[in-house]
């Protein structure tokens, strides 16, 4: 290999360690030795023969293709076939030399039609072409030095689109029905396609002029696992979603097995006797009953206000999935007021419904609709007083923020005291606890108090728990 | 087929056009990573969701390439003498029970600890096989956590450790396909030492295919409508997404109604072939409008 190739590789396989993919001396040994085999002028055997020998874990391939783009990029400049044509001006100028504007720019409206009839037929190499051609033209205002795709999306606006897109495969069938939701969301995911392409072709050329290195570093998110709960935006919370189930199927074999690993249970006389005799009568194995199992009782007590939410959300979601771990669940939510909760994750209930009709029926807000958590304990307390009992393991989410009200120290103390073990789980950063109106100090002494901010710890705490 | 069936395969697309032969449709990067594990010699570590062809694509590398299968499957409590290989106790016993009264002790020790005696489990059968071998090590993350630790072991290696009978060393490397669902995640070490392959629900062209590849007699255009409607039904939030295998299965169910478009009614009626829970119902019926 040259020696540009390999300065490549070793930069690539630095930078992706640096965004967190744990890979090793001997697998980037691994990925040379694939690159021999592979032909390097096709990028797409390039990307699998990497993918396969460095990406071992399925949540890091997207961080994986974000370098990978950078590192290998696909064009250099404008590339071959989609350098903008000079004798054609991506806009029209008015007299005073400022552009028209878009929507009534004849020659951006042919471009949107071109985009329109990409969308139609899904053609994806043409609409990897397209995005190229439509970041050199409008991916930088003149005057401005650097590349966004804002401009690029404003100018295209692809989601406008869509009525004139649905008209054409609907060819006059009734609106509202199943056709137009599955061609609806068909066009959508070849628009976000679109969106990608230019958000990708963008950083490329940023990178050309920037360098690599520093555009990686800004481009690329922390892989799902160890996603800031409170910094995860809407397309991230459902991939979060999504993984609550093949989560708690993990998070419970792994429980199970700890548990069978832990102790046997009594001696199985008749099965001992049974095998035995295969072996001409002596017990050379001795079976055992499996052990009883060991499942507390949990009582969740959670803040449901918007700071928290997508946490409190999340992890609600978490242990209603493991609801097999324990013998019984009880959940809470209060505002400034507390509700009981538990019946909207009946099992089999639907994840957002559950989420839905709990922000809308159950009585959490007292007066102010502000998470105080002095009043909350106290209205927890008297109404669901005999919910913790000595065989509960009591849960409390929350920032410990209550907006500067009382705190009702005895009466968590009180309820903490009935528990058998009682856990506050909090989602804020340990250096933010205690500012402002935190109380997480006061509350910590009574409940010892835990960071959870990402899927790792929050994993690590309930498998602590069950 | 008239052309010799040689082992090996002599570049990706090579190995995507024999798949194809064999009737796996293999994208890029599956067909890449397939000539690689095999030109590397490394083994390959299949993950994905069920239902989307991990087992399938190691019968078909069996069969693109002429080797035989042999498969571990993997299960709770799964053991060395399951998966490696056993003495045969009973057989043991009888002999020496058979033996001369006489006989020198050392002389049955010798005998009842040799060839005869020995039961060969996949693992070893698929080292000491002199043809080319496919070794399926099915769902192993289903296997205890020791069982990975004997993997590691002899798929490093390529060799057994049998103390009464000495090493066994493979004539000739196995082509290995280890699957898993990720009902737990793996060891470090042993994905470290595999080339790793994420397969997931395909792209709607892709699907398309296979239908059309599994389905004879279908119409293009209503497969186009199944293949759509089954890429909406998994973004829902559902429990279960619908796998490759169950738009197999809801094809060949329209087809066998005589259905040639998927109306409302079509999908309300049958919707039980790809949606397994009640809950995953409702949320399909109220987000499609049925």
């Amino acid at each position: 290999m040259t020696g540009s190739l390999v300065d490549r590789h070793t930069g690539f396989v630095a930078e992706l360690r640096r965004a967190g993919l744990p890979v090793s001396v001997a697998e980037g040994l691994d990925a040379v030795r694939a690159m021999r085999l592979v032909d390097l002028l096709d990028r797409e055997s390039l990307r699998a023969a990497y993918a396969a020998t460095v990406v071992k874990r399925p949540q890091h391939r997207l961080t994986f293709d974000t370098l990978f783009d950078l590192w290998f990029p696909a064009a250099v400049g404008d590339g071959a076939g989609a350098a903008p044509d000079p004798e054609r001006p991506a806009r029209t100028l008015r007299d005073d030399g400022r552009p028209v504007p878009s929507a009534l720019d004849p020659r951006v409206q042919a471009r949107r039609d071109e985009l329109a009839d990409l969308l139609l037929s899904g053609d994806d190499a043409g609409l990897r072409r397209f995005a190229r051609l439509a970041v050199a033209e409008y991916g930088r205002t003149p005057g401005q030095e650097s590349w966004f795709s804002a401009g690029v999306l404003r100018a295209m606006s692809p989601e406008t689109l869509m009525a004139r897109l649905l008209a054409a495969v609907l060819e006059g069938r009734e609106r509202g029905g199943m056709a137009e939701r599955v061609a609806r969301r068909t066009f959508r995911d070849r628009m976000t396609r679109f969106e990608d392409l230019v958000a990708g072709e963008v950083r490329r050329r940023i990178a050309e002029d920037t360098g690599v290195e520093r555009t990686a570093r800004l481009a690329v998110r922390p892989p799902l696992e160890r996603l800031d709960f409170a910094a995860a935006g809407r397309a991230e919370l459902a991939a979060l979603r999504r993984e609550v189930h093949p989560l708690a199927r993990r998070l419970a074999s792994r429980l199970v097995r700890k548990q069978r690993q832990g102790r046997r249970g009594r001696l199985d006389f008749r099965r001992t006797v049974r095998a035995s005799l295969a072996t001409g009568g002596v017990p050379l194995t001795t079976r055992h009953r499996p052990p009883r199992p060991h499942k507390p009782e949990l009582v969740i007590l959670c803040d449901a206000s918007d700071s928290v939410s997508a946490f409190a959300h999340f992890t609600l979601l978490l242990t209603f999935a493991l609801r097999e771990q324990f013998s019984k669940v009880r959940a809470f939510a209060f505002i400034d007021a507390a509700d009981e909760i538990t019946k909207y994750f009946a099992p089999g209930a639907d994840v957002a419904d559950a989420m839905a009709r709990m922000a809308a029926e159950a009585d959490l807000v007292w007066i102010t609709g502000r998470s105080d958590y002095g009043h909350a304990f106290k209205v927890f307390d008297e109404r669901y007083r005999d919910a913790i009992t000595p065989k509960t393991s009591l849960l409390v989410l929350g920032d410990a923020r209550s907006n500067y009200g009382e705190l009702s120290l005895p009466v968590l103390r009180a309820m903490a005291g009935r528990a058998r073990h009682a856990y506050w789980l909090n989602p804020e950063p340990r250096v933010q606890w205690d500012t402002g109106d935190s109380a997480a100090s006061p509350y910590g002494e009574i409940v010892p108090m835990y960071e959870c901010r990402n899927l790792t710890q929050l994993t690590a705490f309930i498998e602590e728990l069950a | 087929m008239s052309r010799p069936i040689d082992g090996t395969f002599a570049s990706p697309a090579d190995a995507g056009r024999r798949l194809a032969e064999v009737r796996y449709l293999a994208d890029e990067a599956i067909a890449t990573t397939v000539f690689l594990a095999q030109a590397l010699g490394k083994p390959l570590l299949v993950e994905g969701p069920a239902g989307v062809g991990k087992t399938e694509l190691a019968k078909a590398v069996a069969a693109a390439t002429g080797a035989e299968l042999i498969r571990l499957q993997c299960y709770e409590g799964l053991d060395e003498a399951r998966a490696l290989y056993e003495f045969n106790y009973k057989k043991q016993l009888l002999a020496i029970q058979a033996a001369p009264a006489d006989r020198a002790w050392q002389e049955t020790h010798d005998d009842i600890f040799s060839e005869e005696f020995l039961l060969e489990r996949p693992l070893l059968a698929a080292i000491r096989r002199a043809e080319p071998t496919v070794l399926l090590i099915d769902e192993a993350d289903k296997a205890d956590v020791e069982v990975e630790g004997m993997l590691l072991e002899v798929l490093s290696d390529f060799q057994v450790t049998i103390p009464e009978l000495g090493t066994v060393a493979a004539v000739r490397r196995p082509f290995v396909v280890i699957t898993s669902n990720a009902a737990r995640e793996l060891s470090e070490a042993l994905k470290r030492r595999c080339l790793y392959l994420h397969l997931d629900y395909p792209a709607a062209e892709r699907e398309r295919d296979i239908v059309l590849a599994q389905v004879p007699g279908i119409e293009a255009e209503l497969v186009e409508q199944i293949v759509r409607t089954v890429g909406t039904l998994r973004d829902l939030e559902i429990k279960k997404a619908p796998s490759i295998a169950e738009t197999v299965d809801w094809a060949r169910t329209l087809l066998a109604l005589g259905l040639d478009a998927l109306d409302e009614a079509a999908v309300a009626g049958t919707l039980g072939v790809v949606l397994k829970h009640v809950s995953d119902h409702e949320r399909a019926i109220k987000e499609l409008g049925l």
